[in-house]
């Protein structure tokens, strides 16, 4: 179950757009709210193109156990810096959130023998939600297996698994 | 609690991977997960699990009165729970739905398709039968409880063996397990439920969905069969219209369905009686390993991994012919040039290049879209071919426009990923610089 902590980055899904507040599910034990001027370039009269069902990268404006969480997808100094709303193909799925740090470390591994295979966008949300969007749909659900199984294999496990793939 | 919604993406997603034939897991369109059965101690008490789906099955059994109308048959009773620990969305003594409907679906299956012989449970013409009741308990829910539920009820009323009961003049005596051996009770045949997940109205099909699939499938029809290719039940839900051929298809894809699943139960019923009889250890504790909290372990999910990669003759047959194209090349930095084939120019796209490039930033891998992999190896080619047209070097990269010449021939274009992945970087922080440009202007 993950915890909303203020700063952390997540991948949300919309539920609700009620007037000027979108309802977010990111998987706590709460909605979080993400108001629609909280993009970039949004104004009263501009406002950003979400619908409900849509995938949005965001970070906890406001996140402690008294109140409801806030998700904006602007940084401090105004700028998208790649939160928003994510794209429409692609593919959503969930692993353990120890699985999610291992991947965001610096230099890890996983990702870096996952790149030399062929090119794809992966969006890492800490509430444990990863997103995916190679050419085909063939590559996606590969790195889709790859990364739910990497939770459980070893170091040389995923090697084979990969060399196998490249293989082919 | 409320569960998760779906998102739109991942709607589309699987409806995409449906009609490439392709499932989550790797499976086939017609495979089924696999299928284990266990057995407890007791008689009567069996798991089943459907993949990551498991279903808990009890059978027990009591002394009561007959039906007033019925009165030398016995009593059968199914009951179906579906447990909070199956998904978040299953609240205790909530009757939803899909209860309703699963209970039915079971009942209908194993009550009206006769399997178990009720004139054999009379003990005593109206006045005392048994009453055998099944209780299944919805452990994990992952797609298919249909299907896991109805093995797991007749499994368990296969493994049940009631007290043996004999009848003198008025007295009846029920025989405990120590004085005599329970007896079984009398099963004619075993109808076991297989599920079709209907896609797009019914263009494409699916057996066994998962929980996912069952998420975005517009219909489902269940087919109750047993090995003697005898339908016992057949339901159509969500709405959706089938054709006669579709039907029958499914008819005898379930055929050839429960005939394996029919034999692995045999199997498993065997090998319990087995072990029962040998005096060796039976029962839960036997059967499911022993799982430590720090040792992981997950099946194999076979993905087909054949032609994933593209070749580079692929990339460059396919690309988009030239858009425009201009005189003279230009140096953007020295020892580079562009001297590309006009594909599309992702310049114009700049808010989605540059998410998808600051993005890179915080750590996610970005992939170079299909463009600029075909910008870069016209790089290398550039490189090595500087003997073209004259060349304009502008010392610093303050230049707005991209000059490209007629493309080359097919041959130059070949490269290996390898080198592919080094371009990467450079042309990256090089294109920020660009674009960065371009704004200004």
């Amino acid at each position: 179950q993950y915890v909303p902590v203020k700063g952390d980055h997540v991948i949300g899904i919309v539920t609700a757009k009620t007037g000027d507040l979108f309802k977010v599910d990111v998987g706590g034990s709460e909605l979080a709210s993400l108001s629609y001027l909280a993009f970039e370039g949004a104004t009263k009269r501009n406002r950003p193109n979400v619908q409900v069902g849509d995938l949005i990268y965001g970070q906890f404006l406001v996140a402690n156990k008294d109140m409801e969480p806030e998700l904006v997808c602007i940084d401090s100094s105004g700028r998208a810096s790649g939160m928003g709303v994510i794209g429409q193909d692609g593919f959503l799925f969930k692993v353990s959130l120890g699985l999610i740090r291992k991947l965001l470390a610096p230099k890890c591994e996983i990702i870096e023998e996952l790149s030399q295979l062929y090119p794809f966008e992966l969006v890492l949300g800490m509430n444990g939600r990863i997103w995916v969007k190679a050419k085909t749909v063939q590559q996606t659900l590969i790195i889709v297996n790859i990364l739910e199984a990497c939770e459980y294999m070893t170091a040389e496990q995923r090697k084979q698994a990969l060399a196998k793939v490249s293989g082919n | 609690m409320k569960e998760t919604p779906l998102s739109n993406c991942e709607r589309r997603f699987l409806l995409r991977a449906v009609q490439e034939r392709k499932r989550l897991d790797g499976r086939q369109c017609y495979d089924y997960r696999n299928v284990r059965i266990s057995f407890g101690t007791d008689y009567g008490c069996c798991i089943v699990e459907l993949g990551k789906t498991r279903v808990l099955g009890q059978v027990s059994c009591e002394l009561v009165p007959p039906k007033p109308n019925r009165a030398t048959e016995g009593i059968l009773f199914f009951n179906l729970e579906l447990s909070p620990m199956a998904a978040p969305a299953f609240e205790p003594g909530r009757q939803s739905e899909l209860l309703v409907k699963l209970n039915r679906l079971i009942e209908r299956c194993l009550r009206n398709s006769k399997c178990i012989d009720t004139e054999s449970l009379c003990v005593v013409a109206g006045e005392k039968v048994w009453q055998i009741r099944v209780d299944l308990h919805v452990l994990n829910h992952d797609g298919n409880i249909t299907d896991a539920a109805s093995i797991a009820g007749i499994v368990a009323l296969c493994h049940f063996r009631r007290p043996d009961v004999s009848v003198q003049g008025e007295e009846i005596t029920v025989y405990t397990p120590e004085e005599r051996d329970p007896v079984p009770l009398s099963i004619h045949h075993m109808p076991i439920c297989v599920s079709f997940a209907f896609f797009q109205q019914g263009t494409y099909l699916l057996v066994d969905p998962s929980e996912r699939e069952e998420r975005v499938m517009d219909g489902l029809l269940v087919i109750a069969m047993n090995k003697h290719n005898e339908i016992c039940t057949i339901q159509s839900s969500g709405g959706i219209m089938l054709l006669k051929d579709q039907v029958l298809r499914c008819s005898k894809i379930s055929a050839v369905k429960v005939a394996e699943i029919t034999e692995l139960i045999q199997k498993a019923l065997e090998n319990d009686q087995k072990v029962r009889k040998e005096g060796g250890k039976f029962g839960f504790a036997e059967s499911i390993p022993n799982q430590k909290i720090t040792a992981f372990k997950m099946e194999g999910a076979a993905v087909d991994t054949t032609d994933v990669e593209e070749q580079a003759e692929e990339i460059i047959t396919k690309a988009d012919p030239p858009s425009e194209v201009f005189t003279q090349p230009i140096l953007h930095t020295p020892g580079t040039a562009q001297i590309g084939e006009g594909i599309e120019n992702a310049w114009g796209d700049l808010e989605e290049s540059e998410r998808e490039e600051t993005a890179d930033e915080e750590g996610e891998t970005d992939a170079p879209a299909f463009e600029w992999e075909k910008i870069k190896m016209e790089d290398t080619s550039g490189t090595k071919e500087t003997e073209k047209d004259e060349p304009i070097v502008l010392s610093d990269s303050e230049e707005e426009e991209v000059v490209i010449l007629e493309p080359q021939a097919p041959s130059r274009k070949t490269r290996t990923q390898a080198t592919l992945k080094q371009e990467n970087t450079s042309k990256k922080t090089f294109n920020k610089k660009r674009k960065k440009k371009r704004v200004a202007h």
